[in-house]
Order: C-alpha cells, then structure tokens, then sequence
C-alpha cells in the first residue's frame, strides 16, 4: 500500500515535495527501505481522537503516508507543510512530520522527524533541543536550489553523518 | 491545554537491538549512536486510523485471492490486539505477508529457486472487531534458505504490521509456528535477549479454531506497548 501523495482536493496549506535518499553506514542506498509519514494538517491539527484543539479537520487529508525506497535507495512524497502543534508545556513545537523507518537489517524501526529549514520556531523546539546542534541538522529538510517546494531529507542510517534517531518506546 | 494520554515503554531485554551481528544485514544498517528519549507528545500519542472503506473485505482470506486454491496445509490464523492493560484495540488495521508453501515469496528480490505458486500473493490485511479480535485463512508457509550464514534456513514465519492507536504504537513482528525445529538457529528469532518475550512471537496451536476437514488453527495474540509488549522484528 504505497501512499506517496497526501494532498487531496481542497487540502489548504503550502504543498511541498520532499525527497531524499535512505543510506546504510558504508553509503550505499538502501533499496528495501520503507519510510512512514505522520503529521499534522496545515492548521496543527491531527485526524485523531486525542488531538481535541480547537482547530479544523480537513476530510481531504488523513496525515498519513507510506513510501517504499525505489532500486537507488531514493524516495519522494508529496504533502503540505504542518501547522504547529503543542508540546508538553502548552507551547507550540516548530513544525514537523514524524517518521518511522523500515527495512530488512533493522530488527525494530527507526523513529525520526523531519523539520524544515525556514522557520523560526525551530530555536525554541524541546525536541530540538535535545539534540546536541552539530547533529540538528540531519533532521531539516532543505530547500533545493532553483527548485521551488522541493525539499531534500536523507535517511543515514550509521556513520559520522547519521540521522538523528529517537527512542519512542516500540 | 488537555492532558494527552502516553503510552507505557518496553523492558529494555524484551525488545531486539539495532546492532545484532549475528543477523549480517543488521551490521550495516544499525545505528550507531545512541538514541534520543523522546517524551510522547501529541505528535506521538496520534497517528492514522483506518476504516471500513479503506479495507478489502476479501483480504483476509489468502487462499481465495485467485481463480484456484493454493498449495498447502490450510490453516486460520486468529488472535486478539490488546493494549498493555488487556484492553482490546478495535478496528486496528493488521496487514501480513508471507512465502508460499514452498517457501518463495512473490517478490522481485526473491532469487530462491523453489516455484511461485499461481494462485497465492501472500499479503492480506484486515481490521479487528470490537473486540481487537482478528482472523486470516491462508496457507502454512514453507521455510527458505537465506544468505544470512553457511546453510541458513528461515523458520517458517507470517509478517505482521499493525498500527494500534497511535504512531508510538506502530509495531511490525513475525509469527512463527509452535515445534518447529529452525526456531534455535535463527538470529533473527534469536535476537531479543528476553526468552518470554521472544516466545510470544510463537503462535499456539488450537483446536478451538480449528476446522474438521478443513484447517488447522492457529492463535497469535499481539501486545502493542507496554512491559509485555509483543517483540518486533523486521
């Protein structure tokens, strides 16, 4: 069940690509790599029952999204860009899109997040700020140059430049 | 701002390691720093639900997905999703795939030399009842030589992903079967270091779900979070 499309009809918010490539510690690309969106719609608000924010549900858009990696190890979706949500202490979080990593080798997923390069709040995010700087840069999905709405993210699974990955429990 | 309802986390021995180097595709791909604690937030204690419409009613049934039957020993697969307290998870999706009965999956990185089977694709899914209660019928499947190590065998297994309630609850395991013999030498089994935990992915033979002439039952109960969470595997 790919779903590397998540914008509907009337989905508001700024429409981004996203691609990128998913990396083992020697780097070479992972072609078995199955990569897991969840997030937000545009107003910060997700299609669930615990999220009870006054804020509106768009039904064109669930927040979900499932992408295999092709033979090169590369993988492409198309989304919008999510509005803040709260964090623990009642403030906003930066804007993100949480992310679990499949793929043969890796005996339980990986949990990561993809934030973006243009915003501000991502000084202030708490979960930003549990990562040491030098490493918050594997978790910004970066403009490509001369290409507007497309961002690139990689998924470096080992090494020097190894994405940032968080313990979530399962 | 409400207050958002986390989920408990796993004994630390009762779920796999990154790094398991007697599972070879493990060496590479593992990471090597350490993880960071991430606190559940609301982004955590969501994630995607899934509905009627989004489910093949057919799907749960592997062995009626073509014109004629698929080899094999018939069997039911059937179970309930329980949160860490019990509680049944309702209408959760489970999706499964597998190998033949020859032990070929339908799948172009599938080089093994056993034959495909016409009639058997090998995935299914479904959505469990009020009760977190789910059940496939499909075929048992063959186990198959892998290159993991000098005459590697896989012991037969079914895959299963679900998703639980929440994107911290998103969970994707093995089912393996009760008495069979490859179950000692399998890294992967092997990797989670907690004996209980690892023999909960061990399906249970039952006669309660068992057919006369028909099929043979099989019980696959699943924990999604919590101290007896259900180990996850690739």
């Amino acid at each position: 069940m790919k779903h590397d499309d998540l914008v509907g009809a009337g989905t508001s918010g700024e429409r981004v690509v996203i691609e990128g490539h998913v990396l083992d510690g020697d780097g070479e690309p992972v072609p078995d790599a199955i990569i897991e969106i969840w997030q937000a719609n545009s107003y910060g608000k997700y299609a669930h029952p615990e999220d009870q924010q006054d804020k509106p549900l768009e039904p064109s858009f669930s927040g979900y999204g499932r992408i295999p990696t092709d033979d090169e190890g590369q993988f492409r979706f198309t989304t919008i860009k999510p509005g803040p949500v709260p964090d623990l202490d009642g403030k906003f979080q930066a804007p993100h899109i949480v992310v679990s990593v499949f793929a043969r080798g890796l005996l339980r997923r990986l949990v990561t997040r993809i934030y973006f390069s243009d915003e501000p709040a991502n000084a202030t995010d708490f979960v930003l700020n549990l990562v040491e700087a030098s490493r918050c840069e594997t978790l910004i999905a970066k403009k490509i140059a001369g290409v507007s709405g497309k961002l690139e993210w990689n998924v470096i699974l080992q090494g020097p430049n190894e994405t940032v990955f968080f313990d979530c429990g399962l | 701002m409400a207050k958002i309802v986390t989920y408990r986390r796993p004994n630390p021995d009762s779920q796999p390691p990154y790094l398991h180097p007697t599972y070879i595709s493990s060496i590479k791909r593992a990471p090597s720093k350490s993880l960071i604690y991430l606190p559940h937030t609301l982004s955590e204690v969501t994630g995607p639900s899934f509905t009627e419409a989004a489910i093949d009613v057919k799907a749960c049934d592997l062995t009626r997905q073509h014109s004629g039957n698929p080899l094999g020993e018939r069997i039911i697969v059937s179970g309930r999703v329980m949160d860490e307290d019990g509680r049944p998870l309702q209408h959760s999706l489970i999706e499964v795939w597998q190998a033949n009965a020859a032990g070929r999956y339908l799948h172009k990185r599938d080089q093994h030399n056993a034959p495909l089977d016409p009639n058997f694709t090998g995935s299914g899914h479904t959505l469990t009842d009020a009760e977190g209660r789910y059940r496939f019928v499909t075929i048992r499947p063959g186990s198959y030589p892998w290159g993991n190590h000098h005459n590697a065998w896989r012991p037969a297994h079914i895959h299963f992903s679900l998703f639980g309630p929440a994107f911290a609850s998103r969970l994707v395991t093995q089912m393996y079967f009760p008495g069979d013999p490859l179950l000692p030498f399998d890294p992967i089994f092997n990797c989670t270091a907690d004996e209980n935990a690892r023999n909960r992915l061990i399906s249970l033979f039952d006669w309660e779900t068992t057919i006369p002439s028909q099929a043979l039952g099989f019980k696959f109960d699943i924990i999604l979070s919590g101290r007896e969470a259900t180990p996850m595997e690739p």
